[in-house]
This record gives structure tokens, C-alpha cells and sequence, in this order.
């Protein structure tokens, strides 16, 4: 398991050849990359900042792929997530999972970004026309999370 | 000694991301340490209102209004989150 939070972009194909290196059991990886949208409830977005809490971010990343390993067959997992100021079009995050097979890739990949979406201390400000403005948690957010409880 | 961090939102409306309080011997969780930082008044009775969205860790782990605070511990209050 590795959980970064970094200002620096990454490089979705490295990050998998990293993960992938050396471990010819993986038959599958699913992957996830977040992106700035340039527009977020009717404004047109000109960037965004990306605050969060050292210490509890990690650890709280690091709960949640636990619980994906206890549920799914997994390999390793990887999260990266930026922090500070965030343009149009940047990449903000990245999951990825290895498995044997892609049933436990895709399921744990999924698993894992809804939680962190609703669970690990995060916080994004962005810079609309009107100003800058925090971002409020959407009850989607939660419901999208909420599902995994119905199953096993 | 207690410390007390405030993120986001809270951190830009209140002024300050962190300080040091002493912990009065009456209080023993977060539903207490919110109470004495309410009643300092004006904005801090405005963000940790009760019913206003503001979730709490104690010790970087996610907390409730009953959990335990004692001497020594880091206190976090913020908005619920909105990563990824």
C-alpha cells in the first residue's frame, strides 16, 4: 500500500509501471484519475486550492484501502493525491489497484474513491468570477458511498 | 494544554489555523471544548453553532460529540469533507 499527497503532478503510466514492477501475479490493474473540471455548479472555474490535514489524511487514506483489502483480492494499491493551487484540466488524484483478476480491481478502485470522497479530510476552495468560494460536501458523495454498506 | 486546529472554511473565518487552550477541569469531550470555544462569541458562535456543518477528530482520528478529551490531545474542527 502507498498513499502520497504531493503538490507535484504525477504520471498515471510510471506510477502503474512502479506498481506493476517485479509482481508478475498482477492479471489486472484498475486505475482512477480525477481531474479539475472548468466549470462546478453553473461557474466557470479559473482554479482551485487543495487543502488538507497532515497526519490524519494519510492515516485516513490509509484506513480506507485497508478496508478494500479486507473485502477484495488484492495485489497493492497506490493513491496519490495533490494538494495547493490546481488549474483546469490537472490531474488531482489517482487510484490505482492490482489484482489477479479485474472483478477485485475494479470493485476496490471504486471502493476506495467513493470513501475517500466522503472520509479523508480534504477541502477544496475554488476561484469562480464571483470570487473564490469553499466547495460544499454533496449528499451524492455520500450515497455513492453509502451502497457499499448494502453488500456482504 | 490542549491543541486545537481549525481547517478550510473554519480556519479563514476564525483567523487562526491552530492555538493552545488550557483544558478546564469540566471538560471532558469535543460537545465540551465546542461549548468553550462558542462562547467566546461573534464568529466562533457562528461556525461551531450547533447544526452548523462542522465535524471534528480528536487525535486525527474522526470523532463524535461524546468523545473523550483529555490534557495533551490535538482537537481538529472543519467542514465536512470535499476531496478527490
Amino acid at each position: 500500500m502507498t498513499v502520497r499527497i504531493q503538490t507535484a503532478d504525477f504520471d498515471v503510466s510510471a506510477e502503474i509501471a512502479a506498481l506493476r514492477r517485479g509482481r508478475p501475479a498482477i492479471g489486472a490493474v484498475a486505475s482512477f484519475v480525477g481531474v479539475v473540471r472548468d466549470v462546478n455548479e453553473g461557474s466557470a472555474v479559473a482554479g482551485m486550492t487543495l487543502e488538507h490535514y497532515p497526519g490524519m489524511t494519510e492515516k485516513a487514506i490509509e484506513e480506507i484501502v485497508s478496508q478494500a483489502q479486507a473485502r477484495w483480492s488484492v495485489l497493492d494499491t497506490l493513491v496519490i493525491h495533490r494538494v495547493g493551487r490546481l488549474n483546469p484540466a490537472d490531474q488531482i488524484v489517482l487510484v490505482a489497484v492490482a489484482s489477479a483478476h479485474r472483478g477485485d480491481a475494479f470493485a476496490a478502485c471504486e471502493f476506495i474513491m467513493d470513501y475517500l470522497k466522503t472520509r479523508a479530510p480534504f477541502w477544496k476552495k475554488e476561484e469562480t468570477g464571483g470570487g473564490a468560494r469553499w466547495v460544499e460536501a454533496r449528499a451524492s458523495d455520500d450515497v455513492a458511498a453509502g451502497r457499499w454498506r448494502l453488500k456482504g | 494544554m490542549i491543541t486545537v486546529l481549525y481547517f478550510a472554511r473554519l480556519r479563514e473565518t476564525l483567523g487562526t489555523g491552530s492555538e493552545r487552550i488550557a483544558l478546564p477541569a469540566t471538560v471532558h469531550d469535543v460537545e465540551g471544548v465546542r461549548a468553550l470555544l462558542i462562547a467566546r462569541g461573534g464568529e466562533w458562535k457562528k461556525v461551531l453553532a450547533p447544526g452548523s456543518p462542522v465535524r471534528a477528530a480528536v487525535n486525527q482520528a474522526v470523532a463524535a460529540g461524546d468523545t473523550p478529551v483529555a490534557d495533551g490531545d490535538e482537537v481538529a474542527f472543519f467542514p465536512p469533507v470535499t476531496g478527490g
